[in-house]
C-alpha cells in the first residue's frame, strides 16, 4: 500500500483520509498510521500546493542558477550546499552530474533582487568558482502538472 | 423502386445504446458514466512512435496479416502473459480493433445453420456478427448469483448437435465479471466433450483486479480450438487507433487472413508502428492505469454499499453492474429518469441482452472527481425513489 499511497498523495495531498482508505481498500486507521510512519521516516517531507503565481497580482521572478564549486576535503559539496540552501529565497538546491555542480532555483520579487543575490551572496562564497544565471520566462509544466490548461472530455457520451 | 436493403440486415435490431445516445446528445449539461473507453490519453511515447512513423513517410500498406515486427511482439506478449506460444508469421493476424477479429473469426468458421453460443449480458456485436455470418445465435443468460460467470451447467444446457462455437467474453463488458482458472477448466471440459470451438474475446485482459487474467488457451487442449482475440484499445488507451489482433491455429488464422485481405487489406500502418512501441515499453503505463481503475472501482463499490445499492463485486474491465430491481422500474425507465432528473447518463443493462434487465452499466473510465459528482447525484436520486416508494 505504501507506494500506491504515496503516488496518490503526491498528486493530491488534500484527499481526505476516509476516501484514501476506500480507494486503497484498507482501513482508515491503517492509512493514519502509515502516514504517520512515512512522516516520521522523513519519506513525506511536506504537503505543498502548486500555484500558478502568474494568475495572481503577486509578481515573482524565478531563476535557475548553475553553480560550479570547489569541493572541500572530507565534506564534498555538502557544506557549500548548506550555505546556499539556508537563504530563504533559495527554493531548491540539487547536486548535478555534468558541466556544473549545483543547480540552484531561486525566487525573488524582482529581477534586481535576484541579480543582487547572485552577485552579493552567491558569487562571493569562497567555494563558488562561477555561476550562470538563467531566468525562467514561463512555466509550462511543473511537478508533473501542465500549468493553465484544462482538458475537456471529448469522448462520445455513450459508447458500447 | 425495389427495396435496396437486404432482409438479413434489415432484420438486425439497432444497438440498444443508440436510442440512449440520441437523448443524451441533445442534453447540453449532462454528465456521463456511459462510455466504454478509457479516459486516459494514449501514453505519449506510443503516440510519439505513431507520429515518427508518419514523419518517416511510413504511409504504405503493411502485409495483409500486419507488420512482422508487431506480430512478433504480440507473440512475445502472449507468451509472457499467458505462457502460450503462437507462431508470429502463421498464427497471428492484426485486425482493425478486436471487433474486426470477432467478425472475421465467425465468418471464417460458421456454416449456415451452425449455432453460436453467446453468453449475455455482453458486448453488442456478437449477436449481429453471428447472424451476418449465417449462424444461429443462441443466447446463454448469465446470472447475478454466479457473479455473471459462465458455468459448465449453463453451457451444457445450451449445446445442441448444431452448436459449433462458444463466444467467451471475459473480463466482461458490461458486468465486469471475470473467469478464474477453475471456471475455465470446467468450461474446457464441456468444450472438449462436444468438440466445440471457442472465440475468446480478451480485450480487457490487462484490467483485472483480483488475480492475473487467465486465458482459456492456457487450459490443456484448448489452444488448438480457440481464437484468442485481444487488442490495444483498453490496455493502452488506444481506442481511436483501431487496432486489435487474433491468435489461433494456423488453419483458422489463414482463412481469417484471406477474408481480412479482401475486406480490409491491412490494419492502419501508423497504428501498427505505435503498437510495437506499446508492447515493447508500455508495461508501466498499463500498471499505472490499472491502479487508477482499481481505486475508482473500490470507490464505487464503497459508495454503493453506503447507499444500500445491490451490486456484486466485479473484478475486471472498468464497469460495475448494480441491480436496481428494488425500485420497481425497468433498466430503461431507471436510466431515462436518472438522465432527465439528475442529468447523468448510464447505460441500461438491457442494451447488452434481455437478461441485463434490472441492471445498469456504470463505467468508471472517469476521474475520481467526476465519479464523485455523478455518484452524489445517484445517491440523491435513489433517496428520492425510496421516498416515492414509501409514499405509495
Amino acid at each position: 500500500m505504501r507506494e500506491e499511497l504515496l503516488a496518490i498523495i503526491e498528486k493530491n495531498s488534500r484527499i481526505d483520509l476516509k476516501e484514501l482508505a476506500v480507494i486503497l481498500g484498507v482501513e482508515e486507521a491503517d492509512v493514519v498510521s502509515e502516514l504517520a510512519a512515512l512522516e516520521a521516516e522523513g519519506v513525506i517531507c511536506g504537503y505543498h500546493t502548486l500555484i500558478d503565481w502568474e494568475k495572481t497580482s503577486n509578481e515573482k521572478v524565478s531563476a535557475l542558477i548553475e553553480v560550479r564549486v570547489a569541493p572541500q576535503r572530507g565534506q564534498g559539496f555538502d557544506n557549500v550546499a548548506e550555505r546556499i540552501y539556508r537563504y530563504p529565497e533559495v527554493r531548491s538546491v540539487y547536486l548535478m552530474s555534468g558541466g556544473y555542480d549545483l543547480m540552484v532555483i531561486l525566487e525573488g520579487k524582482t529581477l534586481r533582487e535576484v541579480s543582487n543575490f547572485v552577485s552579493d551572496k552567491l558569487s562571493t562564497l569562497d567555494a563558488v568558482l562561477s555561476t550562470a544565471t538563467h531566468f525562467i520566462l514561463k512555466k509550462y509544466k511543473d511537478h508533473g502538472t501542465v500549468i493553465s490548461q484544462k482538458k475537456e472530455d471529448e469522448r462520445e457520451m455513450i459508447t458500447p | 423502386m425495389r427495396n435496396p436493403i437486404a432482409d438479413k440486415v434489415a432484420g438486425i435490431k439497432p444497438s440498444g445504446i443508440r436510442k440512449f445516445f440520441d437523448i443524451v446528445s441533445e442534453m447540453k449539461d449532462a454528465i456521463s458514466l456511459g462510455v466504454g473507453e478509457p479516459d486516459f490519453d494514449t501514453p505519449w511515447h506510443i503516440r510519439d512512435e505513431g507520429i515518427y512513423s508518419l514523419e518517416k513517410g511510413r504511409t504504405f500498406y503493411t502485409s495483409n496479416a500486419g507488420l512482422k515486427e508487431l506480430r512478433q511482439e504480440i507473440s512475445n506478449y502472449i507468451k509472457r502473459k499467458q505462457g502460450v506460444f503462437y507462431e508470429p508469421l502463421k498464427e497471428v493476424l492484426i485486425t482493425v480493433g478486436g471487433s474486426e477479429a470477432i467478425d472475421m473469426g465467425l465468418r471464417a468458421m460458421v456454416n449456415p445453420g451452425d449455432e453460436v453460443l453467446i453468453p449475455q449480458p455482453s458486448y453488442v456485436s456478437y449477436e449481429p456478427c453471428a447472424i451476418l455470418a449465417g449462424a444461429k445465435p443462441v443466447i446463454i443468460n448469465l446470472k447475478a448469483e454466479n457473479e455473471f460467470r459462465l458455468t459448465a451447467e449453463e453451457l451444457e444446457e445450451a449445446i445442441t448437435e448444431k452448436t459449433k462455437i462458444l463466444i467467451l467474453p471475459f473480463p466482461n463488458n458490461p458486468t465486469g465479471a471475470i473467469m478464474e482458472r477453475k471456471d475455465l477448466e470446467a468450461i474446457a471440459e464441456v468444450i472438449l466433450k462436444h468438440d466445440l470451438f471457442v472465440l475468446s474475446d480478451e480485450i480487457y485482459s490487462e484490467l483485472t483486479y483480483k488475480e492475473k487474467h487467465v486465458s482459456i488457451v492456457e487450459i490443456p487442449g484448448m489452444r488448438e480450438r480457440t481464437i484468442l482475440i485481444n487488442g490495444f484499445s483498453k490496455a493502452y488507451a488506444m481506442t481511436g487507433w483501431r487496432l486489435g489482433y487474433a491468435c489461433g491455429p494456423e488453419l483458422i488464422i489463414q482463412q481469417m487472413t484471406k477474408l481480412h485481405q479482401f475486406a480490409i487489406m491491412c490494419a492502419p500502418t501508423t497504428s501498427q508502428y505505435a503498437a510495437v512501441e506499446a508492447l515493447k515499453n508500455g508495461d508501466d503505463d498499463v500498471l499505472e492505469m490499472r491502479t487508477a481503475y482499481n481505486q475508482r472501482r473500490r470507490f464505487l463499490m464503497n459508495a454503493f454499499r453506503e447507499m444500500g445499492l445491490e451490486c456484486f463485486e466485479p473484478y475486471g474491465a472498468f464497469y460495475v453492474f448494480p441491480c436496481i430491481r428494488e425500485f420497481g422500474m425497468t433498466s430503461d425507465e431507471f436510466a431515462t429518469r436518472f438522465l432527465e432528473e439528475e442529468k447523468v447518463a448510464v447505460v441500461p443493462g438491457t442494451a447488452f441482452g434481455d437478461c441485463g434487465e434490472g441492471f445498469l452499466r456504470i463505467s468508471y473510465a472517469y476521474s475520481l472527481e467526476n465519479l464523485k459528482v455523478a455518484i452524489g447525484r445517484l445517491e440523491h436520486f435513489i433517496k428520492k425513489l425510496r421516498e416515492e416508494q414509501k409514499g405509495n
